[in-house]
């Protein structure tokens, strides 16, 4: 794909996000478009959020259930990346007027104490960077039209990524199991869905170290004090105005996140 | 026999080749009658190297072999053996192994130590140990000798890695002092009947006496452990061997329970 097509895509994309008018897939536009050069649009976008005086403070890892997975038709997680001005902390009320079609889903976030560079990191090298847990509500927002997302729409819409709603940090990791760690979705006060961390393909630290293998191929590392998003534990559900959401984490506490007009 | 000069990375490679073939070989010493343990450590070392660069993997831990009473006076020996795990053994619970990359797998309930600090010395002790490891998970070993029908000597088994395949580890992670590792009961099943039963005594009276055992041998040849890495500190029962479709189920009290499935997937 020529670089001309990527820096339009990628003000489109830019444009989208800023006025919250969603753009038709690429997909359909650019059948051509590959999962590489979706990457590279990605890219350039935080490259432009940079300049514009944006800090990296994390990744996330998308597609890590094999539900979702099947959805788009692929075999592997996707990543995108957090910026500073997407944190919110836990108890903040947003506007619901700041999005274009928002869905919330739960995820236990990472905390580094030590940068991870693939290859060959394995899931237990995560569990040893790791500082903190983190109760995490990650508010996602489709640039695109309806959600109607194929792979490299997502990706090159990193990851689809709004906010990052973030609880306290829990610093005894040993006292968690984190493939039977618990998951409850609060919505309103009703459970609206439920999971435990092996539904991020498998132990979310395995997820991280997914994703910090695949950097390598770009010549990225995780890095010590990021915070690392490794997957929902359940299917995302819609938000709107009005609307409480909570996710409750068993012995790793909560995070709430309200939407007003 | 003919005395063949020996050439160290030919038996290496010989090895090698039998575990990407899956096919198992005979053992070295048949032509090698003479080959000394400590000259099996010198192609431990180097078949490790080659392994390595070969898969491009790194070094993952160590693991502790011949740890019983029970095996020691099996083989005629007095002492343990150890070999190194490499990051590419690391299995997962929720992966089935692939039956087709083994040659005649067995399955050996174990407790991993995850180090928190590196530790070397010929006078580190059980207690060294303890304060210098982070956790403690349980664990399966998967062994798959690459010696035809898993016969072998002494030299034989530490050249060939002390037949390390695969780990899988458990998903609870406990401090070491939290429990008495000595007295955690371990029950192992397979397919859902009981297969072997054991204590963390089994390993030379506690789990962590074997891994002093292993820094002090290590540390004859100016090596240690190191921060990160994953010991396998010897098996709680006798080995069980499984196919294609078995799951084992090691359960551990105070460390939880760890699977290992098998599935012929090609």
């Amino acid at each position: 794909m020529q670089q001309q097509i990527i820096s339009k895509l990628t003000a489109e994309l830019m444009e989208a996000e800023e006025k919250l008018v969603p753009v038709e897939p690429l997909s359909v536009r650019y059948p051509e478009l590959s999962v590489k050069d979706s990457y590279d649009i990605q890219l350039e976008w935080v490259q432009k959020k940079l300049e514009e005086g944006r800090v990296v403070i994390g990744k996330k890892v998308g597609l890590t259930s094999k539900a979702m997975q099947n959805m788009l038709g692929v075999n592997e997680p996707d990543y995108g990346h957090l910026l500073d001005h997407m944190k919110v902390a836990t108890g903040s009320v947003l506007s619901r007027k700041d999005f274009i079609k928002p869905k919330v889903e739960a995820e236990i976030g990472f905390i580094l104490k030590e940068d991870l560079r693939g290859p060959n990191v394995t899931y237990v090298d995560v569990l040893m960077a790791t500082e903190a847990l983190v109760p995490t509500l990650e508010i996602i927002d489709s640039r695109i039209e309806d959600w109607k997302i194929r792979l490299v729409d997502t990706v090159a819409d990193n990851g689809s990524s709004a906010r990052a709603v973030v609880g306290e940090p829990f610093y005894e990791i040993d006292q968690v199991d984190l493939r039977t760690l618990s998951m409850t979705l609060v919505k309103n006060g009703e459970v609206t869905a439920t999971g435990a961390g092996a539904a991020a393909l498998g132990h979310p630290a395995y997820a991280i170290a997914w994703l910090a293998n695949k950097l390598a191929d770009y010549n990225i590392s995780l890095k010590a004090g990021e915070l690392i998003l490794p997957g929902a534990l359940s299917a995302a559900i819609d938000i709107d105005s009005g609307d409480e959401v909570t996710a409750a984490f068993g012995k790793l506490g909560s995070v709430t996140i309200s939407f007003r007009d | 026999m003919t005395v063949t000069k020996r050439s160290d990375m030919e038996i290496v490679d010989y090895l090698l080749r039998a575990e990407s073939d899956v096919k198992e070989v005979v053992k070295i010493t048949d032509q090698y009658p003479d080959l000394s343990i400590d000259e099996a450590y010198d192609l431990q070392k180097k078949l490790i190297e080659r392994r390595m660069d070969k898969t491009k993997t790194k070094r993952l831990g160590i693991k502790l072999g011949l740890t019983s009473k029970a095996k020691q006076e099996m083989m005629g020996v007095h002492e343990a053996i150890y070999g190194y795990l490499l990051s590419d053994m690391l299995a997962l619970e929720w992966e089935p192994l692939q039956q087709h990359r083994l040659i005649h797998p067995k399955a050996e309930p174990e407790i991993a130590f995850i180090m928190g600090e590196d530790l070397m010395g010929e006078e580190v002790t059980a207690e060294d140990v303890m304060k210098a490891a982070k956790y403690v998970v349980a664990a399966i070993e998967v062994i798959d000798s690459r010696y035809k029908d898993f016969r072998f000597t002494l030299p034989d088994v530490v050249a060939d890695n002390c037949s390390s395949a695969k780990l899988i580890l458990g998903s609870k992670m406990v401090k070491p002092e939290e429990l008495d590792l000595a007295n955690i009961g371990m029950v192992m099943s397979k397919n859902g009947e009981m297969a072997a039963t054991g204590a963390g005594s089994a390993v030379l009276g506690h789990p962590a006496e074997a891994v002093a055992w292993a820094v002090q041998k290590l540390a004859q040849r100016g090596e240690g452990l190191k921060n990160g890495d994953i010991v396998l500190s010897g098996a709680l029962s006798e080995a069980i061997a499984f196919d294609m479709d078995d799951t084992i189920v090691a359960q551990f009290d105070g460390l939880g329970s760890v699977t290992l499935s098998s599935r012929y997937v090609k």
